[in-house]
């Protein structure tokens, strides 16, 4: 049975999965090779890599919680 | 870890500690007792715990000394003093009165969707960037960073193993998704790369020293109380939900404080071991976060609903005590003075 991205290694054989989080970024089971837009190629070794989906990463193009909804908060508490 | 994005870079070479911690000084008549029994002498007095500030100095020493013997142990102490029935007695005592400061400090709540929730937005402003890792980021000086390096060292030196041993009380699913954020805590494999041998690195590179337990006596019992919960949540199973919440607010509220950390240090100048350490867990707790919460909380709750209400003490307990210990500091740089109770060579006094 493919394990889920989020915990365990997938057995041989079986396709990646890859989990869209409908706040965040896109989850893919690792080791991962990602290709740039400019041709450039970027590893992940992680278990779980998490792709920036939202593109306000300052770490392109792997998520870093930047698609967090940020609140305002006027006064000192 | 990703390779490109982050260059490699090459840390001093680690040092090996053969030495065990020394025994802390003694700060008030409970961390007294626990340091005697721990050297084998009978206790001057038999302290009354239920009087003494849950969250102060000697209470927490004390605490901090029993936990100890469970992890690495101090140097001159047998190692079967772990069980040593006396001194369980004596925990058991100061983990009530702690435990029942905690519980009277937080308000019981069982929604953790909402508690989850609240930590996944960023407050943004002049009302909430007032944390110390904001202050750090934008103003704060060298002497500082070093003194909160020696706070989290207490830490982060045994970072990973409070949760660990969490792992045999867990049902299988969340079992499996939080041993691949402890796999990736311990290096992945690769000694070189379990966070404590990261943050040791900085630690030398910003010229403090790293050995095991060195800073026990300078930090105050502000800091002893938040790895002093961990601790405490970790050995008792009944407190295994608290354990996770906890586990889960230090993930989900990492990547951001620990990009405003890189940031301030890259402003003062630091070196790469000290910048790889916070930098390393910007990228990996974005990720742990969403394990803790799809592979550990979810099926967690799925298995054992029962658990919400200590899940949501977790959360909340451990951000109490880690605002506690924020102000501590912000308010000590604030008068000028040294956070911690034995000053640095190049910072203020007290």
């Amino acid at each position: 049975m493919p394990a889920d991205p989020a915990h365990g290694t997938p057995a041989p054989g079986t396709p990646t999965r890859v989990t869209l989080t409908d706040d965040g970024p896109v989850l893919v089971h690792g080791p991962v090779e990602v290709e740039l837009p400019d041709g450039r190629r970027l590893r992940s070794e992680r278990a779980v890599t998490a792709l920036c989906t939202c593109r306000r990463t300052r770490r392109p193009p792997f998520c870093d919680t930047s698609h967090r909804t940020r609140v305002r908060e006027e006064n000192h508490s | 870890m990703t390779t490109v994005s982050s260059p490699a870079v090459s840390s001093p070479a680690p040092t090996v500690h053969t030495g065990l911690a020394p025994l802390p000084e003694p700060r008030g008549p409970l961390s007294a007792a626990v340091l005697a029994v721990l050297r084998g002498e009978e206790p001057p007095q038999r302290p009354d715990a239920a009087a003494a500030d849950p969250y102060g100095d000697d209470l927490q020493l004390a605490l901090h000394c029993c936990y100890e013997l469970h992890y690495r142990g101090f140097a001159g102490v047998p190692d079967d003093r772990e069980w040593d029935l006396q001194l369980l007695a004596l925990r058991g005592a100061l983990e009530e009165r702690f435990l029942a400061a905690l519980r009277a400090d937080v308000p019981p709540d069982d929604d953790v969707t909402a508690a989850v929730d609240e930590l996944l937005v960023e407050p943004v402003g002049p009302g909430a960037e007032t944390g110390v890792s904001h202050h750090l980021h934008r103003r704060g000086e060298l002497w500082q960073l070093r003194e909160y390096v020696a706070h989290r060292s207490i830490y982060h030196l045994k970072e990973a193993d409070p949760q660990a041993w969490v792992i045999p009380r867990l049902p299988r699913a969340a079992k499996a998704g939080l041993v691949s954020v402890e796999h990736d805590e311990y290096g992945a494999g690769d000694p070189a790369r379990l966070h404590a041998t990261l943050f040791a690195d900085m630690m030398r590179e910003l010229g403090l020293p790293d050995g095991y337990g060195h800073h026990v006596d300078a930090v105050p019992g502000a800091t002893l109380a938040e790895v002093n919960f961990m601790s405490l949540c970790g050995l008792r199973r009944s407190l295994r939900g608290a354990l996770v919440g906890q586990f889960a607010l230090v993930e989900l509220t990492s990547s951001p404080g620990s990009e405003r950390l890189v940031r301030g240090m890259r402003r003062l100048g630091c070196g790469p071991a000290a910048i790889r350490f916070y930098d390393e867990h910007v990228e990996a707790d974005a990720v742990h976060e969403q394990i803790l919460r799809r592979g550990v909380l979810d099926p967690l709750l799925a298995e054992e609903p029962a658990l919400a209400a200590d899940i949501v003490f977790g959360i909340r307990a451990a951000g109490f005590l880690g605002d506690r210990l924020g102000t501590a500091m912000l308010d000590a740089w604030a008068a000028g003075r040294t956070s911690l109770r034995t000053p640095l060579p190049d910072g203020p006094g007290r």
